[in-house]
């Protein structure tokens, strides 16, 4: 996965998770470690595929404006790369055998790697960030208390 | 992405209970309706294998509207066992079957099948739940991601023996 995709999985989920907040793209860096103008263009591209709106000025930012059960992550990776599992072989006309076999261990590696992306919404992962959250409080109780 | 269906609302409450021979027709009716093709030999069969023997480790739940009192149908069925040592496994349990009436999809009956099911296993002392699913099935791949599965340490392979 590219790093704009990374970005914009990142910025959604935030916005996601905070329906009733706007956030900005300085905020949302700061969080994750990005640089503010990298994520400005990736929330461009959110912004034009309908994904997040921006409101601007003072205590503005972008709000989630999709639906989270229904979107995918490879809908937001398609968004910034390309996910076609069309044939890639320069020539499949003069392919050799072993160029097709080859081609054919990639086919199975993409098709199982896209349905992964696109059995994941947007609110399945928040629910992970849940879950681990959780996890991770009760292996907190768990521990031995520290003296 | 799911299917996109009318959907009715679900104003009662939820009863999921183990089926019984009295679910026979309304388990192959409502799969008849949802995969076009009625087999009812093959859910008799399952019937007698899951519904009856060992009850302790084979569990055939559905959910039915209000309190389950009324014949009025199901909503939903879900089917699994405790399988152990194939592969080189230790015991797991599988869910091999989970179907929901389209019309009362996105309600959270499915949810509340997959919970009932992994309760079953839990007190079975199963630690572990798996399934199989088709790739090509989002509906399927999105329902048992959004419950918490993940890919596991096998993967299935397969080969066509028409083929040289």
């Amino acid at each position: 996965m590219q790093k704009s995709s990374r970005l914009a999985i990142y910025a959604l989920i935030e916005l996601a998770s905070n329906p009733d907040r706007q956030i900005s793209a300085a905020e949302i860096g700061a969080k994750y470690r990005v640089s503010a103008h990298h994520l400005a263009k990736v929330l461009l591209t959110l912004g034009r595929a309908g994904l997040v709106q921006s409101i601007r000025g003072v205590g503005g930012g972008y709000t989630f404006t999709g639906n989270a059960k229904r979107l995918t992550l490879l809908e937001i990776i398609s968004l910034f790369e390309d996910t076609s599992t069309k044939c890639k072989l320069s020539d499949p006309s003069k392919a050799t055998n072993e160029e097709w076999v080859l081609f054919d261990v990639s086919k199975e590696i993409n098709d199982i790697t896209m349905s992964t992306y696109s059995s994941i919404s947007i609110a399945t992962l928040l629910k992970q960030v849940e879950r681990r959250k959780n996890s991770k409080t009760s292996k907190k109780d768990m521990a031995p208390a520290q003296f | 992405m799911p299917d996109t269906v009318e959907e009715q609302s679900l104003d009662n409450a939820l009863s999921i209970r183990r089926a019984t021979t009295d679910h026979l027709k309304h388990v192959t009716d409502l799969d008849a309706r949802i995969t076009g093709k009625s087999k009812p030999e093959y859910w008799q069969d399952i019937f007698e294998r899951y519904a009856s023997r060992r009850v302790d480790q084979r569990f055939f739940l559905v959910a039915e509207p209000g309190d389950g009192t009324a014949d009025t149908g199901i909503l939903g069925l879900i089917a699994g066992e405790v399988r152990g040592w194939e592969f080189g496994s230790e015991p797991c349990g599988w869910i091999f079957a989970v179907s929901v009436d389209p019309d009362y999809r996105q309600q959270g009956i499915g949810e509340a099948l997959f919970e009932a099911m992994v309760d079953e296993f839990r007190k079975a002392g199963i630690p572990k739940v798996r399934t199989m699913v088709r790739r090509q099935n989002p509906l399927h791949m999105s329902f048992f991601r959004s419950e918490g599965m993940v890919a596991g340490p096998y993967i299935q392979l397969e080969m066509n023996l028409e083929e040289g």
